[in-house]
């Protein structure tokens, strides 16, 4: 008698499991797999996202949810006002400035800290371990915590400041008035996530194969040219996708900057971010805050598909 | 005698090398220690000029942390029973008297819950739907997943508006279901990414053969690809555990009374007169402390999710 596998396991489990099990076709699987998960990103992601675009064309208030909902006139009247509204732009500096800065502070920092670490001495792991820790605890707790680090007259940075450079404590104020905020935030974001470009560039060091070194040796390249000509073209393509995420998280950024300075003091820090939650969630204009949310979301996901562009170049190379 | 190898960095090098990072690695973690040694201070030595490094130990700033107080008039204060247990005598010598616990316990408790409930939503939904990606035939595939991981190129107050409007709808405001399924929905494009690269890694061999041997898919998924992918599932698990555990943005904005996680509660915690910095640092401490131990324990599991997939090791 011929059976099948499927037959002796049908008769080998409990008749009602065994029918369950018997016609499913692998394809029926993989649809029974992936649908909760594309069901939950539909309710969380995407159907969100048409709404925000239907109401960035709508005037309407979160606060009043009995007015009637209206077109706004012109139909792209939200978007247009958000383009020519200096604010916007000011923010966008704002943004593009803190992005910039962290990214190049960062990179620096971090490709020199994985440079070291990579020479391999005694207790390089354990240090590695050590130096992640700041990345992945609560950005609003740390935040939060860094104001009282910074505090006026009494906060430690200043201690620090004076004890070093002699600057008077009670002179400078590394929230407040005097243009140090954007700084700070610069500080506290680079003193987070440069483990985070360490550990991709590290993984990008590490993937270079000793007998490129060896062979260099043997043309007698100096360190200098291997450092150059091997090390990092070699890290680069790492090095570019660490920029891309650290890239998309700041253009991101809320948690920690919301926490140290609200976007204060005046707007120096109003990153794009806080300045949405602002309208959104404090002047309660929602249609133009949907029309703002898709385009940051629009300028983000276009600055990180030319950037994608560009990294495929680089790798192919 | 090693041998020699031309790509062994040099004693010396290694010696200059160590001692920069040991540096660093000072200065990273100095702010922690500030926070852990603010959260032993008095209220009054936590803000001295110049700061202290060296004072006398209290655990004030947790009983703070834990309780409400009011600060009677001395001559009341004077007349008040002798104090009854260790809060109590502590409130009292800091001329206060506790009026009753603190929300901390129960935004702490919060945490816990919807950080776990959405870890183990996500890991449930995303192992599956990983492995249909890994194995089988999905129509538009690439498309898919790379679309699964731009959205979280969203910024998260973009996502807010429309979230906070459709949960007042359903009733999900404020809610542990409510922010369960959003922390879910945030994490699990994260989760499928790294678990399809985990499950990739395993032959599939495994499971023909077990097919061969008369398993069906499922009891094949079950029985040898679940096994085998078990590290995976547990550093992408711990991932989506701590990115729940951080998560300030939304829950600022979506919760207030009930579902209240411990991050948007910290910054708002106030002592008797002014910002209670001892507190605030020992409700940081007792947040952060156990991610900071995490992450020292697991850090090779972690990587991975840290860097998106890209660290393969």
């Amino acid at each position: 008698m011929v059976t099948s596998p499927i037959d002796r396991l049908a008769r080998a489990t409990p008749p009602s499991l065994a029918r369950k099990v018997r016609g499913l076709s692998d394809r029926t699987i993989a649809w029974i797999f992936v649908a909760p998960t594309i069901l939950l990103l539909l309710a969380i992601n995407i159907f969100p996202l048409i709404w925000t675009v239907y109401l960035s064309f709508t005037n309407y208030a979160a606060n009043k949810p009995n007015r009637e909902i209206e077109w706004v006139e012109p139909i792209y009247r939200n978007y247009a006002r958000i383009l020519t509204d200096e604010g916007t732009w000011s923010n966008m500096q704002t943004t593009a400035h803190f992005l910039i800065w962290t990214i190049i502070l960062q990179v620096i920092i971090g490709f020199t800290l994985a440079w070291l670490i990579n020479r391999k001495f005694k207790g390089n792991d354990l240090l590695t371990t050590l130096l992640v820790v700041p990345m992945m605890l609560s950005p609003a707790v740390v935040g939060n915590f860094w104001t009282f680090l910074y505090q006026p007259q009494i906060g430690v940075v200043n201690y620090i400041v004076e004890f070093f450079t002699g600057i008077p404590a009670a002179s400078f104020s590394m929230l407040g008035p005097g243009g140090l905020a954007p700084w700070s935030i610069i500080i506290v974001d680079t003193w987070m996530w440069t483990p985070f470009v360490m550990l991709i560039c590290l993984a990008g060091l590490r993937s270079i194969p000793d007998y490129i070194y060896e062979a260099a040796e043997v043309d007698r390249a100096s360190k200098w040219r291997q450092f150059w000509t091997i090390t990092v073209p070699m890290v680069l393509p790492f090095l570019m996708l660490a920029v891309l995420f650290r890239g998309i998280e700041n253009f991101k950024m809320f948690d920690m900057v919301n926490l140290l300075t609200g976007g204060g003091p005046g707007d120096e820090t109003l990153l794009t971010s806080i300045d949405l939650k602002r309208e959104a969630f404090e002047k309660w204009r929602t249609g133009y805050s949907s029309a703002y949310a898709i385009i940051l979301f629009v300028t983000v996901f276009g600055l990180a598909s030319i950037y994608v562009k560009a990294l495929n170049k680089v790798k192919e190379r | 005698m090693g041998t020699y190898s031309v790509t062994e960095p040099s004693k010396a090098s290694k010696w200059v090398a160590g001692l920069l990072v040991v540096a660093y690695t000072i200065i990273t973690l100095l702010p922690l220690m500030w926070i852990i040694s603010t959260s032993f201070k008095t209220g009054p030595d936590s803000i001295s000029y110049p700061p202290k490094v060296f004072f006398e130990p209290t655990v004030e700033g947790y009983v703070n942390l834990f309780t409400t107080r009011t600060r009677p008039a001395v001559s009341e204060l004077d007349t008040l029973p002798p104090p009854d247990g260790l809060f109590e005598e502590i409130a009292r010598r800091q001329g206060t008297i506790i009026t009753g616990p603190s929300r901390f316990g129960e935004r702490f408790l919060n945490s816990v819950i919807i950080g776990f409930g959405s870890t183990a939503l996500s890991i449930f939904l995303g192992t599956l739907a990983a492995y249909a990606f890994s194995r089988f035939k999905v129509p538009l595939k690439d498309d898919l997943l790379f679309f699964i991981l731009s959205t979280r190129m969203m910024p998260p107050i973009a996502v807010a508006i429309p979230i906070y409007l459709m949960y007042r709808q359903l009733g999900l405001s404020d809610t542990h279901v409510g922010m369960i399924l959003l922390y879910t929905g945030v994490n699990i494009s994260l989760a499928v990414w790294l678990l399809k690269g985990f499950i990739d890694e395993i032959p599939r061999e495994y499971e023909e053969a077990a097919l061969i041997d008369g398993y069906t898919r499922f009891q094949a998924f079950r029985k040898v690809v679940l096994p085998q992918a078990a590290t995976g599932i547990a550093s992408t698990a711990i991932f989506c555990l701590i990115f729940a555990w951080n998560e300030y943005a939304f829950a600022v904005l979506l919760t207030s009374g009930n579902a209240q996680t411990a991050p948007p509660f910290i910054p708002t915690i106030i002592g008797v007169g002014g910002q209670d910095w001892p507190a605030v640092a020992a409700g940081a401490t007792l947040f952060l402390l156990p991610v900071m131990i995490f992450t020292i324990l697991l850090r090779k599991h972690l990587l991975r999710g840290i860097t998106f997939g890209a660290v393969r090791k």
